[in-house]
């Protein structure tokens, strides 16, 4: 037996560790979390280390297998007895009713995405050693991101959709604990507020999907009688066979509702409203969120239970995720936070997912959802390294000309950036390419419906838009000069400067254990060459951090608190910084998890290709490792739908089509957004200020992000104002849909459930006290009464018992006489 | 004299030994008392076999052998009252039935 083959008596065990090892992993951290040394960091991560290899060992076995034309579709139960049975008897086993039993299910893209699930989590792992050195509840921090990538772990791995709904309501919670995280640290003022309401936005957004998934989830069982994956598809083939090759219409319905689940956790037009605000948690979270874990878990549940879809559903799919990947990229080029466009640009990414699946196109929305979890998590990774840099800056206004700072991260970012643009070669362009040429095939093989048609017109514009407002970040962010202050920002400090020696942000400390941990970076400070200049320096410090002053103005602070924040530089021997704080290279740890996720993230889309000629050729997309690896028969065996059948030479000229059109827009987004931003700031504001003029009003409502939360009532509105007030006043209104239900409800439950209920335990209680009385009086008082007259009883024969032998002989003589009268007489 | 003569001797000695258990203080008197009534059963013995022979009822000399043994039996139970009388006097400090009366317990 090769090494790299399958083997189902060990390998199984394998994955098991691999998939509890962060659970335990959680539990230990927990506990001891906060008395381990370094707060555990270093036990979670080496735990993270250990699945992470596993998951690439078991991914080679995949990909060993493809290259070796051998199925790849195990299964614990069938293949090593391992099962875990739940709600389980044998006797309704030996009946033939259903019961509940999960195993590992383990095929090629269940490979593909464990892999990277352990990469993606791996990485975080590691940059959040560095990233929240300084975080509060660091500990908490790390157990909670294990146990998410155990949840996820779990879902990729069941085997039947039961199991996936529990790790999937797993992961929900976890991201109502992470996103929430600095919920716990009023320190963190603006994040503070936001993180409160926004970890319960996602959480009641995801939950409508949750229910529908739930739904959906349980239609299929009472049709079905089993939550099984394979089962349900085979059962499904069969429903439609003798239907007459049509999907009945509670199929339909079903798959609405299951659709209804990824709807809410993929954040898909209209329930996608909880994922920008997610960012409201620390970056590595939004790391994991958005690339391997969250919203991946929406799309993979497409690719789970595509062979139950109906075509209408999937023509709903595909508008849904089309219309999604459009509306979002849109909204994307409006942003000015950092992250937020990263935000956008996932809930687009992820349209064009699930417009693939709805297309027919599943093994493409696969291929995206793995090549976008490497170069989105790249992003956001880089992201968080950007404005750790920056000291905790996220406003791209207030950025500019960081490459010369951060030179690694830039590197990174920009790979990761072509690479989600779709320029050939980067692992994006062969997925998202994929999704293009599968919406032009529908098209021009006949298959001309409203939703192919316009997924072929919109997405190749959402990938333009894509392209722009991607290569709009990098200009904004790492080209120009340096331009801290350009903007009030809430990101970073505007309180006294108390505050500031105090690290409110935790800005300053962060600078400290830059220059404590790592040398590199240093050199581009040292190379300004300054003196220790106070005077100059000082207020510089505070310049970006302050908010709306002119970032020059503050010799008024005197020098005793800038002491604090500057002496980590001094002991290092630098000569200040200039005229402002500048960025700094963020530590190896971080770097290293940057490093990973981008060379994933360029080659991710093409390594170990089974034929490099082809593979080089990049319009032979059969060549990838993902088309040779996941295919609709390595997905569903025998329960495979047919795949349309193509008319002519439509798949040929599709290929050209495709091939224009992704080379077209991508170069076109790329072009404008030179033109625009890439030719210096003050140029890019002129423009920008042009083209939003002559939009007017379209321009705010974009920026607005179409009012959809205003629309559903969720918008979260951070109050900066109110900042210096102590009390922390709930001044967010969350006067959400979802939170207006709640209440009704509550006042419901208050008033009239709660109403009932105090009537029956009144009544009850009123019995209670009836029978209380009653037992009191005639039960005891019988038991009593009884006990009583024995003892009355008692006392008077005890008399007889004297103990005396004379009288015992009277008693027996006079029983003898009267025994003896009684014979005689009678 | 006839056999009723005898029976009402013997039944008075019956009802003095029982008089004599039943109300004398002293246990040497309730054993006296004990063997009056053993001997008002000697008396029956002896006069029923006495007036059974004359009778012609059988030449047997059981009424007399019994009368004996009752005799015997006496003894011995004198030998064994004296040593339980002597004990309880020895436990209670007293010869008084009614102060021995462990039994109650």
């Amino acid at each position: 037996m090769h090494f790299l083959e399958f083997n189902p008596q060990q390998d199984f065990h394998l994955l098991f560790l691999s998939f509890v090892l962060p659970l335990v992993g959680y539990t230990i951290q927990i506990f001891f979390g906060k008395k381990l040394p370094r707060r555990g960091d270093w036990l979670l991560t080496s735990f993270m280390f250990v699945a992470m290899s596993i998951t690439v060992l078991m991914f080679a076995k995949s990909l060993w297998a493809a290259y070796h034309g051998q199925e790849f579709r195990h299964h614990s139960g069938h293949e090593a007895g391992l099962w875990f049975h739940w709600l389980y008897s044998s006797d309704a086993a030996a009946a033939g009713t259903p019961n509940v039993s999960a195993a590992i299910y383990y095929d090629s893209l269940g490979a593909a995405m464990y892999a990277v699930v352990g990469i993606v989590s791996f990485c975080v792992h590691l940059f959040s050693i560095g990233y929240m050195a300084q975080d509060k509840r660091y500990h908490i921090f790390f157990a909670n991101i294990s146990l998410f990538t155990f949840a996820m772990l779990g879902l990729v791995l069941s085997d039947n959709i039961l199991f996936l709904f529990i790790f999937w309501e797993l992961m929900g919670l976890m991201s109502y604990l992470l996103i929430g995280h600095f919920s716990h640290d009023p320190s963190q003022s603006y994040f503070h507020r936001w993180a409160t309401q926004a970890c319960k936005k996602a959480f009641l957004t995801t939950r409508v999907g949750d229910t529908c998934l739930l739904i959906g989830m349980v239609i299929f069982y009472q049709h079905f009688g089993t939550f099984n994956f394979t089962e349900l598809w085979r059962l499904a083939q069969e429903e439609v066979a003798r239907n007459g090759g049509q999907y009945p219409t509670w199929m339909t319905v079903a798959g609405l509702f299951v659709f209804g689940g990824t709807v809410g956790k993929s954040a898909q037009f209209p329930l996608h409203i909880w994922l920008p605000d997610a960012m409201a948690g620390p970056t590595p979270v939004s790391a994991m969120i958005h690339a391997a874990t969250m919203v991946a878990a929406g799309v993979f549940l497409l690719g789970r239970t595509y062979p139950l879809m109906s075509p209408e559903v999937l023509s709903v799919v595909a508008a849904t995720g089309t219309f999604t990947a459009l509306f979002a990229a849109s909204i994307g080029t409006t942003a000015n936070d950092l992250k937020a466009v990263l935000a956008w640009s996932t809930i687009s990414q992820l349209g064009f997912m699930v417009a693939a699946v709805g297309l027919g196109g599943v093994v493409a929305g696969m291929f995206h959802m793995v090549t976008h979890a490497f170069f989105k998590a790249c992003l956001f990774l880089s992201a968080g390294s950007v404005i750790h840099g920056c000291h905790h800056e996220q406003d791209m206004r207030n950025m500019g000309g960081v490459r010369k700072y951060m030179p690694v991260t830039f590197a990174c970012m920009l790979a990761s950036t072509i690479a989600i643009a779709g320029i050939p070669f980067f692992s994006g362009f062969y997925s998202k390419d994929m999704i293009i040429l599968r919406a032009w095939e529908n098209v021009l093989g006949g298959h001309f419906d409203g939703a192919s048609f316009f997924a072929a017109v919109a997405l190749p514009v959402a990938a333009c838009l894509t392209a722009f407002y991607m290569f709009r970040l990098i200009f904004m962010t790492f080209f120009g000069e340096y331009r801290p202050g350009t903007v009030p920002s809430p990101f970073a400090h505007h309180g006294g400067h108390d505050d500031h020696a105090h690290g409110d942000h935790g800005h300053d400390e962060h600078g400290h254990a830059e220059h404590a941990h790592a040398g590199h970076g240093h050199d581009e400070h040292a190379s300004h060459g300054h003196g220790h200049d106070h005077a100059k320096h000082a207020p510089a410090v505070h310049a970006h951090a302050a908010k709306a002053h002119d970032g020059h103005g503050h010799g008024a602070h005197g020098h005793a608190d800038h002491g604090h924040a500057d002496h980590g530089h001094a002991a290092h021997g630098h000569g200040g910084h200039g005229e402002h704080a500048k960025p700094h290279e963020s530590p190896l740890p971080m770097l290293i998890a940057l490093c990973v996720l981008a060379t994933l993230g360029v080659f991710g889309g093409h390594f170990w290709p089974a034929d490099l000629g082809h593979s080089l050729a990049f319009w032979h997309h059969a060549h990838t490792w993902f088309e040779t690896s996941v295919t609709l028969e390595s997905l569903y065996g025998a329960s495979a739908p047919i795949e349309r059948e193509l008319l002519g030479h439509a798949g040929h000229t599709a290929h050209i089509v495709a091939l224009s059109v992704s080379l077209t827009v991508a170069s076109l987004g790329i072009l404008i957004a030179y033109l625009i931003y890439g030719r210096g700031w003050e140029r890019s504001q002129r423009i920008a200020g042009k083209i939003t003029g002559a939009l007017g009003d379209i321009y705010g409502v974009i920026k607005n992000k179409y009012y959809v939360d205003e629309a559903v009532g969720c918008a979260i509105v951070v109050d900066l104002e109110a900042k210096g007030n102590k009390r922390y006043e709930p001044d967010v209104s969350v006067i959400g849909g979802s939170v207006a239900l709640g209440r009704a409800l509550s006042w419901v439950d208050k008033n009239i459930v709660d109403g009932l209920v105090n009537l029956v335990g009144r009544t009850g209680r009123a019995i209670g006290v009836g029978s209380s009385h009653f037992d009191r009086v005639v039960v005891d008082g019988a038991v009593n009464g009884v006990g009583l007259i024995t003892q009355t009883f008692g006392s008077v024969v005890r008399l007889l018992q004297s103990g005396r032998v004379q009288q015992y002989a009277t008693f027996a003589v006079f029983g003898g006489l009267f025994l003896a009268a009684w014979l005689i007489l009678l | 004299m006839g056999l009723g003569a005898y029976i009402a001797v013997s039944a008075a000695l019956f009802a003095l030994g029982i008089v004599a258990i039943l109300v004398r203080r002293n246990v040497l008197y309730v054993l006296m008392g004990i063997e009056m009534i053993l001997n008002a059963a000697n008396i029956n013995f002896v006069a029923f076999d006495r007036f059974n022979q004359s009778a012609g009822g059988g030449g047997g000399l059981e009424g007399r052998m019994f009368a004996i043994f009752v005799i015997i039996l006496a003894a011995a139970e004198a030998a064994v009252a004296l040593a339980i009388v002597l004990n309880v006097f020895h436990l209670f400090n007293s010869v008084k039935p009614s102060e021995a009366d462990l039994l109650r317990e």
